[in-house]
Order: structure tokens, then sequence, then C-alpha cells
């Protein structure tokens, strides 16, 4: 469906370029889901937006090629890869309030892309609009066509989102952390809505998130990222079962889990992302990994295959003597 | 407006907050009122943390700040160690205030971004008159070494400088200088990066201990909660659920509103997909709230007796309290 290869993205700053995202590979197969999962400041959400071309300005420099249906998106004029929304590929983001245009019904909003898009006329965008809403199980949705942004919860708010990004039916959905900003039993709702549309609509899915547990059970594939790099990535099945790298087991640990013990120690990565503009000549996790050796300080780890697909960038990886040692 | 009872209470020596029937409204106009609070009781015993948990709007921060008598609340009673904070003038609910302490969610906005650090954790203790000028800088010191923080790195610093994480701890070392004996974090962590919200969750273990805190944590993240907690108390639309013992509630939870909030909570093994059907809708508006039970138009198991009237708490099994006419247990 989607193929990144080589994916640079940098930033000229005034403290000098900053490397967002380095050396990304990715394939997105048709059909699938694959989680992209990383802290703040991980190169995320930059990666999935220049995947879009969503990336402009003076300052960024992009690097690599995106592949989209066979066509390569990156050597496209704007004008060219704006035709690709909506019908193409469409994105979600996290904070659905500022997404929305707050002066404007919801009705208007929806109806937009399937009059620019699809051609239809007033009537019929409008009815398809409810029909969209219907579809992201909004109750009434004649009567929400009507209201303002400002009159809806985070919860359906994000609904008229993703009525808005589907409606055109497009092949590749880009969620950026859709349910960051909900509560806990909204957030349920929104994913498995997400899934139920993507199995009935055969879309594939990108799903950006910093939540290993929300990954575990609404994605296919998963690519963990670190400092702008993807370091681990595998099936999610395989990922779970066999980790390879200290980094996604750190993440994975350091999360409070519904089933620990109840005032029991959390384990906690020590220190921070390292600083963008000026990044370890080793491996980029070298300050906080337990396992850290001489090696890892003086030399950048490749990505190799651990066979079935399973890549992680590690000199050390889990399972291996140093690892077991401590 | 009826309560949902007292079965939880335990009125014994080591109770340091007592507060009851705590009623917060607030006119929205047209002479309409939103139920923020409806009749509240509980107490917090010496070294607990109770965890309050909730859907957003469902009344916990306001019953935070209640607490605090920020704003006072409409009704109810307030009594922290002995003393009726609702009943108490201003000036001695000043000085009282000092032993309670609170920490916010937004730690980046919480803190002033004009004073340096130093002045931002000093501050409480002159508005106080607290110890001379010596003593006052050798408290700040102490207090970001206890944070994790390097004094000579940051003393001069401000709040901009920081990360989230950081500015939590900056927080944390504000609310602690008058050394309070109840500290109310309202979400500390939901703004906080996945890896920094461990740290952070584990800083303020380490505070209770040291400083032999009684604690009261707000949060919307039931895995959050578990981490942290001796005793929790579900809330939903003002009023309380369920209260208890962690440990039973996790694995049996009583009312189909806790087990809902359980069961939404993703779990990071994929070969466990949940099987559960997520909680459909949303809270009804606190304005107008359903009759009886105000959980009744969300719950699998409502009845008439639901509509008609209104659960009170009472103990399922020991030490857990539910209110609801169908518990699970």
């Amino acid at each position: 469906m989607m193929s990144i290869s080589d994916m640079y993205v940098r930033f000229e700053t005034p403290f000098g370029l900053l490397e967002a995202v380095r050396g990304v590979n990715l394939e997105i197969p048709a059909g699938a889901s694959v989680g992209i999962v990383g802290e703040s400041g991980s190169g995320k959400t930059v990666m999935s937006r220049a995947a879009m071309g969503l990336l402009s300005g003076s300052n960024v420099r992009r690097e690599g090629k995106v592949v989209f249906n066979g066509r390569e998106l990156t050597a496209m004029s704007k004008e060219e890869v704006r035709n690709q929304f909506g019908t193409g590929m469409a994105m979600i983001f996290q904070d659905p309030m500022t997404a929305l245009n707050p002066v404007r019904r919801v009705g208007t909003q929806i109806s937009e892309s399937l009059r620019v898009r699809l051609g239809m006329d007033k009537k019929q965008a409008m009815q398809r609009s409810a029909e969209l809403l219907s579809l992201v199980r909004i109750p009434d949705p004649e009567a929400m066509l009507r209201k303002f942004p400002y009159q809806l919860s985070g919860g359906m708010r994000q609904r008229v989102m993703i009525a808005i990004a589907i409606s055109c039916n497009p092949e590749l959905l880009f969620a950026d952390e859709p349910t960051t900003a909900l509560d806990v039993t909204v957030q349920a709702q929104i994913l498995q809505l997400l899934s139920d549309l993507r199995r009935d609509l055969k879309m594939s899915m990108v799903l950006v998130t910093h939540d290993l547990g929300v990954v575990a059970n609404h994605t296919d594939f998963v690519a963990v990222m670190y400092a702008g790099e993807i370091v681990e990535q595998a099936s999610t099945t395989e990922l779970f079962a066999n980790m390879k790298m200290p980094y996604t087991r750190a993440l994975l640990e350091s999360i409070p889990n519904i089933e620990m013990k109840s005032g029991a120690r959390l384990k906690v990565i020590e220190g921070r992302l390292p600083n963008p503009v000026d990044r370890p000549k080793g491996c980029g996790f070298v300050t906080r990994c337990t396992y850290a050796q001489q090696k890892c300080h003086d030399e950048h780890p490749p990505l190799v295959d651990a066979g079935n697909g399973h890549l992680y960038r590690c000199w050390y990886p889990l399972g291996h003597t140093i690892a077991r040692k401590q | 407006m009826a309560g949902s009872g007292t079965a939880h209470m335990r009125n014994n020596d080591e109770v340091v907050l007592e507060v009851r029937d705590l009623v917060v409204e607030f006119k929205v106009g047209g002479g309409r009122v939103v139920n923020a609070v409806s009749k509240i009781s509980f107490d917090v015993c010496r070294g607990e943390t109770l965890a309050v948990v909730g859907e957003s709007g469902c009344g916990k921060t306001t019953l935070g700040k209640a607490v605090l008598q920020l704003p006072p609340p409409n009704s109810g009673d307030v009594v922290f160690e002995g003393t009726n904070l609702s009943k108490l003038p201003k000036e001695l609910l000043r000085s009282a205030r000092t032993a309670m302490q609170m920490v916010f969610q937004d730690p980046i906005s919480s803190l002033d971004p004009r004073m340096t650090v130093r002045d931002l954790i000093e501050e409480p203790l002159w508005v106080w008159g607290r110890g001379d000028d010596d003593e006052r800088a050798a408290k700040v010191r102490e207090l970001l070494n206890n944070v994790g923080l390097d004094p000579e790195l940051v003393l001069n610093r401000r709040s901009y400088e920081f990360s989230g994480g950081q500015c939590q701890r900056i927080s944390i070392a504000r609310s602690l200088a008058l050394e309070p004996r109840m500290l109310i974090c309202d979400e500390p962590v939901s703004a906080l990066d996945v890896s920094i919200q461990a740290q952070i969750l584990n800083l303020l273990q380490d505070m209770k201990d040291r400083y032999g805190l009684t604690m009261i944590f707000i949060s919307h993240d039931l895995a959050v909660v578990k981490a942290v907690s001796n005793r929790i108390m579900v809330m939903y639309l003002g009023k309380i659920c369920e209260v208890g013992d962690p440990e039973k509630i996790y694995a049996t939870p009583a009312h189909h509103y806790t087990s809902a909030l359980i069961n939404s909570v993703p779990i990071p093994d994929p070969t466990r997909k949940r099987v559960t059907v997520p909680l459909q809708g949303e809270p009804p508006s606190p304005v107008a709230p359903p009759s009886g039970c105000r959980f009744r138009t969300r719950c699998p198991a409502a009845s008439d007796k639901c509509a008609a009237e209104e659960p009170q708490l009472r103990e399922v099994s020991p030490g857990q309290f539910v209110a609801c006419h169908h518990p699970r247990v």
C-alpha cells in the first residue's frame, strides 16, 4: 500500500540542524494496521506527517522516497499530493477540538470533502454526512449535523473527525494519537470503532501512539521509534513474545500495569532522549540502557533481521549473554 | 437530594480527614445548576493514599478542591485533624491550609514563568515567615535534592527552561515546602510522557514515606491508581459508586461502572484480547442527572428499582462497599 524508504527529515533551527527522522524504512501492507510507538520527541509524528507529504516550510529538509499505490508521492507536485487526500489517504489528529473548525457546523465540515472530492451536491452531501455520522455510532445524526464543535464532548468530536476522515473511502488512514486526549472508557469505544471500520471499509491504518497497550490490541505490525529511528519492528504477536530491544522492554515495564500489585514500585527509564541536534555517535539509547557496553558508545548499531521479519537495532539484544549477566 | 450513605466511614482514631455530605454546585445561568459533587462522605486515615477515580466530568477534581475550600462547598463538613474547615473564619482557614497542599495536573502552567526556581520554592516559606534567609535557602536546597534535582543547576533558572517531568518535580518541592501533612495530587502524571510517569509516581511514593504524608490521589487512569493507592473511591457524576481495598476492587469489582472502567484499560499483551463490549455512550449532563442511580442510563443491569430509588453504600465483602441495587458480587 505504502512504502517509505530512507526517509530523513531535518529541521533548521537556531541551535543547528535537528534530525527528527533518520533513515526510516517502513512498509504498510494493504489492509493491515501498523502501530508506531515511541515517547514524545521520538519522531513518530514527524515521520507520519512527512509520509503524507504534510511537512512544508523553508526550514524543513526532506530526503527519501515514499511510494503510495505504486506512485511516488515524493516526486509529485503539491497539487497532486493534495489530490491523494480524502480518497487515497486521510488523517485523524490527536486533539479533535483544534482540528475542527470552531465556527462551522459539523454537517458543513463533513460535507465539504464530499462535495469537493466526490462532486456531490449540497443535498446529497448532507444526506451522506448523516449516514457517516451513524456509521461512527453517533446517536441522532440529523441533529448532530447542525451542531458546532464546542457543543460536543471530546469523544463525540473525535467521532466527527473520524467521519470526515472516512467520508471519501480512503485506502490508508493515519491516526495520530487518536485517543490520547480522551477518557479511558471513550478510548476503548473509539479504538473498537476504528478497528471495525478498518475491517468493514477494507482500509489500511497507521496508528501512532505512545501506549503499548493500545498497540497490543489494535495492530498487526509494530515499529518502535527512538531518537528518530526505528529501533525494533515486527508483527505485533512476535514483538510482544520475543522482545529484542532493551528499550522496548524498558518502555513496557515503565507503564503502570493494571495487573501489577498495588503499591509495587515501577521500573523507571532513567534520563531523557538524547539532544536531537547533537546525537551520540553510538546507540541513541546508550545513556539510559542498563546493558550498555563500550561498543554501544562507539558504534552505531545497524538494523538486523532476527528472522521472520523481526528487525532490531542493538549490539546486545535481550537474550544475549551480556543482557543475561545483569 | 439524598446522599449515598455512610456505611464505609471508619470513625476510628486514625482518621485524619473526614468529609461529610459534601455538596458542590455551580450556577450556569437560566436557573440551571451543575451538580458537580452531590452529598459525598468519605474519610482518609493517617499515612493512607486514597485514590479518587472516574471519567472527566465526574467531579473528582472539584471534590479535591472542595476539601481545600477552593471554593468552599455549598454544604457539608470537611474535618481535618479535628478542625472543621468549613466553619473556620478566613484567616484561620488560611493558616490551617498550610498543612494541606495540592499538586496540579499541568506542571508547566502551574508555575509562574517569571520566577526562578529558588523563588518558586521559597515563596511559601516567606509568605509564612518561616526561618531567616539562611534557613530558607538551606530548606530550598534540601527540597530540591529530595525531589531529585541538582540545586546548583536549577536554582537560578525559570520554569520554561525545564521539561514537564522536571516542572512536576519543582511543583512537588514547592508543595512540600511548608511540610504539609496532607497532599492532594490532581492527575499529577496525566500530562507527562510515558517514560516520565513512572519517575514521578515513584518520587511521590518516596516523598510520602519521607515526610509521612497522607495523600488523596485524583486520576482517571486505573493502572496508575493501582500502583499508588491503599484505598480506592470510584466516582460517577458526583456520586460514589464503590469504595474499598484496591486488590479486592480490581479482582472482583462489585459496581458495573467499576467493572467497565477496568475492562476499558488496554493490556499490553496481544495474546489476551479483551472480549467485553466497551461501555456504550457518554455520561449524562450533570445539570439534569438521572433519578435514582445516576449510572442506570448506561448500566447493563439497570431495572425499574434503579430509577426509583437511590442505592446506598453497603458492604458486599469485608472492606468493599458498593452503591448498587444489583451488585456483581
